[in-house]
């Protein structure tokens, strides 16, 4: 029974995807273009990065809204050294320790204190970005470096394949490995099924906690690696509002958000649903606010739906 | 709800929740103390009106969103909600210069009221959880706010003169605003701690299953906290709007971290079932100082939502930790 609703639900976001392309392709004569489709990729790559830890967040009963905040600060410190004169790849690797070390604070805190992972997300959602407010001010460090720029706009060889979606593929593979074939996976599905019970069987919960925040701590940190490449500028608002996005296409994906279920395949196809939803209403000259409403609509009746699916099948089995 | 939260709810109401409150008034004196030898302009009359006023409207929507937190769960689009309401109401009257301005409160509690209405169906009737409802309400409603203005300001030379007294007329030398502050303190003081519905909000926070058993209707009780939050936001979009006498689409952006804050910092528990609404006021008043401190000492306005994070995470974790020690000393005495 189980099995057949998560299949279900695979099918329906394949489903999904494919009425996004037939409906873009009708309307607008650039969407089918396959060079065009390949290249778009890179506009959501670094929340697909993301969405992979923010799944095994969500998987285990616990949320991270401070993410975007992280990139900002990880961001801002990245421009702060690049403007003293810092070599960029020596930036990129403490862009990449800050951010990690941003989401273990996140997971120590939240398994120190015992608070729920809402309270202290939120608060570091507000530090984060105050950080790179602070760092910042108003200002942006613009980058010129070839061979940063490459990380999120270059190509693998002569092909149309963009090298961050092939970065992307290799993480989206070995985080659905981990999730789904090793005790660590296990774990993290039993943890947010019943916490309680997990301690009592001597499954490490805190451990747990602290490992997965620190990995989307790092996960956001590459992240704001591809989007700063892409954009080649660091500013203190960069990626504000990516924790929706991040959110939306993780519970779109079919995880729960109250935790204990869901799987890596659904992810990934969420990620491109919605990032191809999002390059054909740009297509068609939407606004990015009317952009904004649609996703935060389509989360919200997500979670309605399944929701209304569960007390369904409550009712017949009563 | 863990065995850890039910322990230490019995002792919760005897002396916790007065400590909490007499911790804030500690850092409120110190750094009261420590701006005013930096700059003695701090503590004159002008300055302490000025914080008085500031304070009020995030008073009004603080006490909407400890309601909310209350029953713990949380409303992240307080913000989107004011700038909505506020954006509605003085494009209104800048269309409609002759509507009389008594209609302005009223309208904006109606409209903030259908937008935390529609928190109140997502959380209580979609039991989606409060914090995915409201972030994407709260990105819903800047988005509206976006589209409605198309970006563009309502500036104070478009606002009718008596739309911009709203906030502005003394009664007996105090400034009005401040008297709508108090009454909506008055209001909600009385409704929390004399009414069954004020003692529902606190027994679904406290805990839910048990509010149920002794016949409390959990889901009116989230969906009109929701609905108190949304109205309380949408008249403080007409105060807000009429104050600062312009409409803008992202007016009051981070609003909502500054109430929760303040919420948090007056000793509300972020999981529900504590907190007291003096607490709040005596939060508000903090955070509403230390913003104006760092203006007055000239601190660049960058480090404040940093400092408001900081402060954040240090009342939660003081809380925690006060938790903890009454816990190891309820355990030492059975």
């Amino acid at each position: 029974m189980k099995l057949k609703i998560k299949i279900t639900w695979e099918i329906i976001l394949l489903i999904l995807i494919i009425l996004v392309f037939v409906i873009s392709s009708i309307l607008s004569p650039y969407f089918l273009d396959i060079v065009n489709l390949l290249d778009n990729t890179t506009n959501f790559m670094e929340k697909g990065l993301i969405s992979l830890a923010m799944a095994y967040i969500i998987i285990s009963g616990n949320i991270d809204i401070s993410v975007a905040s992280n990139m900002g600060m990880t961001s801002a410190f990245m421009g702060v050294l690049h403007r003293a004169g810092t070599n960029i790849w020596i930036c990129v690797l403490i862009g990449l320790l800050i951010a990690t070390l941003g989401g273990f604070l996140n997971g120590y805190l939240i398994v120190r204190f015992r608070l729920p992972a809402i309270a202290i997300t939120l608060g570091t959602y507000a530090l984060y970005r105050g950080i790179a407010y602070i760092l910042l001010q108003d200002t942006a460090v613009g980058i010129e470096s070839e061979s940063f720029m490459y990380l999120g706009q270059g190509y693998i060889g002569n092909t149309p394949i963009p090298f961050s979606l092939v970065v992307y593929i290799i993480f989206a593979f070995i985080f659905g490995f981990i999730l789904h074939k090793t005790t660590l996976g296990r774990y993290i599905y039993a943890t947010g099924n019943n916490e309680q019970a997990c301690k009592f069987s001597g499954i490490p919960v805190e451990k747990i906690k602290i490992i997965l925040f620190t990995l989307i701590g790092f996960m956001s940190g590459l992240g704001t690696i591809f989007l700063t490449s892409r954009l080649s500028s660091i500013r203190p608002d960069i990626g504000s509002g990516l924790e929706l996005e991040v959110i939306a296409t993780v519970v779109l994906g079919g995880v729960s958000i109250l935790g204990g279920s869901g799987n890596m395949i659904g992810v990934v196809l969420s990620l491109f649903l919605l990032g191809y939803l999002t390059y054909s209403l740009n297509l068609l000259n939407i606004p990015s606010q009317v952009i904004t409403i649609i996703l935060g609509l389509l989360l919200v009746s997500t979670i309605l739906i399944s929701n209304f699916i569960e007390q369904r099948r409550k009712l017949v089995k009563s | 709800m863990t065995e850890l939260d039910t322990m230490s709810g019995i002792k919760k109401d005897s002396n916790i929740s007065r400590l909490r409150e007499i911790g804030i008034i500690f850092p409120l004196f110190f750094f009261g103390l420590i701006i005013a030898i930096r700059n003695p302009y701090f503590v004159t009359w002008e300055n302490i009106r000025y914080i008085l006023l500031d304070a009020s409207i995030l008073n009004i929507v603080a006490i909407g969103e400890m309601m909310v937190i209350l029953t713990g769960g949380i409303d992240l689009s307080v913000g989107s909600n004011l700038a909505l309401t506020g954006m509605i109401v003085s494009m209104l009257y800048r269309d409609l210069p002759n509507l009389p301005v008594i209609l302005a409160p009223i309208l904006g509690i109606i409209i903030g009221g259908i937008c935390g209405a529609i928190n109140g169906l997502f959380v209580a009737k979609g039991r989606v959880i409060p914090i995915i409802a409201t972030l994407s309400t709260m990105y819903i409603f800047r988005g509206l706010v976006y589209i409605i203005s198309q970006g563009k300001w309502v500036n104070a030379h478009e606002m009718p003169e008596g739309y911009k007294l709203l906030t502005r007329v003394e009664v007996f030398g105090i400034p009005i605003l401040i008297i709508y502050a108090f009454i909506v303190f008055l209001l909600f003081y009385y409704i929390l701690n004399y009414k069954s519905i004020g003692r529902s909000i606190y027994a679904v926070g406290n805990n839910p299953q048990s509010a149920v058993y002794i016949g409390i209707d959990k889901t009116k009780v989230l969906f009109l906290v929701y609905l108190i939050s949304g109205i309380l936001s949408g008249l403080s979009g007409v105060l807000y709007t009429s104050r600062f006498a312009s409409a803008e689409s992202s007016a009051a952006v981070g609003f909502e971290l500054s109430a929760i804050s303040a919420v948090v910092i007056g000793g509300a528990k972020t999981t529900g079932g504590s907190g007291k609404i003096g607490g709040v006021v005596l939060g508000v008043l903090l955070l509403t100082m230390i913003v104006n401190g760092l203006n007055i000492m000239r601190i660049s306005p960058f480090y404040k939502l940093a400092l408001q994070g900081l402060m954040f995470l240090t009342a939660i974790v003081i809380d925690s930790l006060i938790a903890e020690r009454t816990q190891k000393r309820y355990r030492r005495r059975s």
